[in-house]
């Protein structure tokens, strides 16, 4: 039985690749860049999965200019170099037309420089920091201002939070949105003495004086919160150190930007219960769209207990941008997509609609969930349309006055619009 | 036993009849106090989250006493409503096989009801309702015979100190038996003292509260020293100014006292830690010689091992912890023994190929764990008996988990010092280890002695695995984390000596974090390996080096 499954199987394969190479010349090739092992691999092999899907469904309906769509799937191995090495192999030996990859920032800033020395496309799944506008990089996850400032405001306004622990895992992205954060409740009239700001390096577990700190700051009668970019898996030693000092969601809650319902399945999320986190998708959200995902994606992965996320969202509005920017542009033509892509809509999984903006992000809408029992979050608040994302933040004196704008005339990822310059710098 | 079937449809006919009789009822406004309470739980189910406040209180209104229940489901989120036509109905059981609920009507506990998953929909709460919620319930469980949920009704009130509270808990007074309660009902009656109109009675309270640690008296007392924009003080009366500053000024200072304790508290845990994965390469490190880079991978196995018996034991969490110490003991010893008996016996002297050996052991280790528990973290749920804090006053308090394995890293520490000290196999070790020749001309096997000591080191990174697996995830990388830590230990303390090790390895917990409020914590690890390197310098053989003729070869 096993043996005939074998064969059949082996059988298959072997089809599959005789077809692919006699088709070779006539597949668009799909480049797929995450990290299949090392430490990002639990995050990015769901993302890598969720592009075969796409591309196994848009075959089913024909493929793409009467082409069918091919994956080529390369692993950096969470190694950042690796990541530019192997977008040079993508582009100028596979040369694959668009590449769906990458997790943390800083493997994004190591592809930069290649995908825009080849002149490639890259569409990037996930949430970041900002700052940042590439001619060659779509941008589908949130930018600070579609995640971490509307979950600001709906403490300051719906909690009525005073004071504010701004707690990190000591890297770009942590950094580079606290120093916004900061920026922003400054800007609000929230006073040096009421922020609290602490960094810990990757993978921390010992989390009982600083838990110990934040119960201290947080006994002074007014209401105190965590916004939290805490990466991974140091999170649950903390939440556990949380509850373990009798500090309940309710007394101080925590609002995270990394943790998602991939990060809570399979975990005890007793002690999380009530804790907060801002996306701009919940597997929770009911809408038809959600439901036939999620049907689809626990049919592709074969396993009904595998959850959904943001993450996952954003890689599914990028690939149904990109397939109708091609069929629009009638090519593959890396500056013929760009160029068509501005202003096409995809429908969110949330309900409504997604935009590319002129700066290459989206206008998604932002939610706030609490974490539940089952490991799933209950929206607790949204914003009433969608939020564009910004490329530049408007609260840091830097880039307060730049703009990114891909369409001509101005054709520019960093303009500054006071000076009208500019800059070139794009990331 | 009715089908789930059967009392679904028998449900549906006591509901039309309910929807009947309400409809009867409706026009003759005659409508009972539990039919009113049924109206507003429906609403719950209807209107907006920020309006939900609003129906909680016209509920406890109309319901009185009988909302309790409903509230208290609520609060853990068991509440939930029928899909289909909206009743209230609290999670009784949740049947896993065939992914039903078994649920009661909320008005009518006695119904006992099945449903599916899909039928059911929860009633939302956030963190505000659940706040609320808390409230409602220390109001309503003010007088319950149970002690336990009276203190935390009364504790929830100290919160919350309105003129209402206040009422109920002098009211309470009257009635409460219990010593414990009546003080901290006492404690609240003063607090609300300071609000006084007669002056004199708040110099009474502020003097009553001098050194009472509670964060709300700490705040209401700030609250009284308080200046406006100009610098002048918001209270008119100097002295009460005055009491209470000095009042804080003497709460404060008890708070450094309890804070230095609870900082050497934490400097005390995290050497425990530190003990406990250092314990076991003290043995092959520092009393073998072998420099061995797959210790913390053994550390892994033993949290691994933790997992497995937590499987087999879903039901018995605290006693599978127990049953686990001496499981991963033997699975990472015989792996330890395996592999010295395969890999390093061959490399003896040569220091260099058994750093890489077992370097590459290490991968090994962590690819076939990848393999069998995936790349992803396991869960090990913590007992509850190692759950929560110790709470010796407002101020100071102690977790659990840290004190017990505290505790634990001394019981192993003092358990390995006796088996060094007073068995025939510690014998046997310090024998081979001061002088291999002579120990084998007088008849002991020094293979077999190799293999035994570092199988007992192994068993021993396994134990404090289980430890590891109650305080930080349950990965592949575990053991990466504290490779380094440990080796930073044994050395500091003097190769080969354990008493060093505990020593090394309680000072370097209090030194990284005493260093931790002033540096943060990714300096503070920076610091402690700065300081390391610079005491190497000065004495290279550790703060407790061998003495005698061993220590020279």
């Amino acid at each position: 039985m096993k043996l005939r499954r074998l064969l059949t199987m082996t059988a298959a394969s072997l089809l599959l690749s005789l077809s692919t190479a006699a088709m070779a010349a006539e597949t668009i090739k799909v480049g797929v860049l995450h990290s299949l092992s090392g430490t990002m691999a639990i995050s990015e092999t769901t993302l890598k999965d969720t592009v075969l899907m796409m591309i196994e469904e848009q075959n089913k309906k024909g493929g793409l200019l009467g082409k069918k769509l091919e994956a080529v799937v390369v692993d950096p191995a969470s190694n950042w170099p690796l990541f530019a090495e192997k977008t040079r192999e993508l582009l100028s030996k596979e040369k694959v037309d668009v590449i769906f990859g990458c997790w943390t920032s800083v493997s994004r800033k190591s592809v930069l420089p290649v995908i825009e020395e080849l002149n490639g496309l890259l569409f990037y799944p996930v949430q970041y920091e900002g700052e940042e506008s590439s001619k060659n990089v779509f941008y589908t996850g949130a930018a600070p201002n579609q995640q971490a400032i509307p979950a600001v405001d709906y403490l300051m306004n719906e909690i009525g939070v005073e004071r504010w622990v701004l707690a990190g895992t000591d890297y770009v992205y942590p950094r580079t949105t606290n120093k916004i954060l900061e920026a922003y409740l400054k800007a609000k009239g929230v006073s040096d003495s009421d922020i609290m700001i602490n960094y810990t390096p990757f993978g921390h577990s010992d989390w009982q004086g600083i838990v110990s700190d934040v119960k201290k700051f947080g006994s002074t009668g007014k209401q105190t919160a965590v916004v939290s970019t805490i990466n991974g898996d140091a999170n649950i030693p903390f939440y556990k150190e949380l509850g373990n000092q009798g500090i309940s969601a309710e007394d101080i809650p925590v609002v995270a930007f990394s943790v998602g319902e991939e990060e809570l399945s399979g975990l005890d999320t007793k002690p999380l219960v009530g804790h907060l986190a801002a996306w701009n998708y919940f597997q929770s959200v009911e809408s038809d769209e959600n439901t036939a995902f999620i049907k689809q994606w626990k049919a592709f992965i074969k396993d009904d207990k595998r959850v959904t996320n943001d993450p996952m969202e954003a890689t599914f509005i990028g690939f149904n941008m990109w397939a109708k920017a091609v069929e629009k542009a009638g090519t593959t033509d890396v500056d013929s997509v760009e160029s068509a892509i501005i202003g096409i809509t995809s429908p969110n999984l949330t309900g409504g609609t997604a935009v590319m903006n002129k700066n290459h992000h989206l206008s998604k809408p932002v939610l706030i969930g609490e974490i539940q029992n089952d490991g799933q979050f209950e929206v607790v608040w949204e914003t009433d349309g969608v939020v564009p994302g910004d490329a530049w933040s408007d609260f840091l004196p830097g880039s307060m006055d730049i703009v990114a704008d891909w369409v001509p005339p101005i054709k520019c990822g960093n303009f500054n619009a006071k000076t009208a310059k500019c800059s070139g710098q794009n990331f | 036993m009715f089908s789930a079937v059967n009392l679904v449809s028998r449900y549906q006919i006591c509901r039309w009849l309910f929807i009947f009789l309400i409809s009867i009822s409706v026009p003759m406004e005659v409508a009972s106090a539990s039919e009113g309470l049924a109206q507003s739980g429906k609403q719950l189910t209807i209107v907006k989250l920020s309006k939900v406040a609003g129906v909680l209180d016209e509920m406890e209104q109309q319901g009185g006493d009988e909302v309790l229940p409903i509230f208290e489901a609520m609060l853990v989120g068991d509440l939930y409503f029928v899909k289909a036509d909206k009743t209230l109905v609290i999670v009784v059981e949740r049947n896993p096989d065939d992914e039903s609920v078994t649920v009661s009507n909320a008005f009518h506990a006695e119904e006992l009801l099945n449903f599916g998953k899909a039928e059911l929909k929860k009633v939302r709460v956030n963190n505000k309702l659940r706040r609320i919620l808390r409230s409602k319930i220390a109001a309503l469980t003010l007088s319950s015979s149970d002690p336990d949920i009276r203190e935390s009704a009364v504790n929830n009130m100290l919160q919350n100190l309105d003129d209402e509270n206040i009422q109920l808990l002098t009211s309470a007074k009257l009635t409460e038996t219990s010593t414990a309660i009546i003080e901290k009902i006492d404690l609240a009656l003063t607090i609300a003292l300071l609000d006084s109109a007669d002056d004199e009675e708040r110099l009474v309270a502020i003097d009553l509260l001098r050194g009472v640690v509670e964060p709300v008296v700490r705040n209401k007392l700030q609250s009284l020293v308080e200046k406006d924009s100009q610098g002048k003080y918001l209270e008119e009366n100097r002295s009460i100014v005055y009491a209470s500053q000095s009042a804080l000024q003497q709460i404060d200072r008890k708070l450094r006292v309890y804070g230095f304790i609870e900082r050497v508290f934490f400097g005390l845990s995290l050497g425990s830690v530190l003990l406990l994965a250092a314990i076991g390469l003290s043995i092959t490190f520092g009393v073998m010689g072998v420099i061995n880079m797959a210790h913390g991978e053994l550390i892994m196995l033993g949290a691994y091992t933790t997992y497995v018996i937590q499987q087999q034991f879903p039901n018995h969490i605290g006693i599978s912890v127990f049953v686990a110490i001496p499981a991963a003991f033997i699975v990472c010893g015989l792996v330890g023994v395996a592999i010295e008996r395969g890999v390093i016996q061959f490399l003896k002297g040569r220091p260099l190929e058994t750093l890489l050996a077992t370097f590459g052991i290490s991968l090994i280790l962590q690819q076939t764990v990848r393999t069998i528990f995936s790349p992803l973290n396991r869960q090990v749920s913590t007992p509850d008996w190692m759950s929560g804090a110790l709470q010796i006053n407002p101020g100071l308090a102690i977790t659990y988990n840290r004190l017990y394995i505290f505790i634990f890293s001394l019981l192993v520490f003092f358990l390995l010092l006796l088996v060094m000290k007073r068995t025939a196999l510690g014998l046997y070790v310090r024998a081979v280890s001061q002088n291999r020749d002579m120990a084998m001309a007088l008849g002991i096997r020094s293979n077999w002695v190799d293999a035994m000591t570092f199988g007992l080191g192994s068993g021993i990174a396994g134990v404090a695995g289980v430890a590891l697996s109650q305080l930080t995830n349950v990965g592949p990388n575990l053991g990466q984390a504290y490779i380094i830590d440990s080796f930073m230990v044994v050395v500091f303390g003097g190769v080969g000596s354990l008493w060093g090790t505990l020593v090394a390895a309680f000072s370097l917990g209090m030194f990284s974090k005493f260093m931790e409020p002033v540096t943060g914590t990714v300096l503070a690890q920076i610091c402690v390996l700065v300081f390391i390197v610079l005491f190497i310098q000065k004495r290279p053989r550790g703060l407790f080096p061998q003495q005698g003729r061993a220590s020279e070869s």
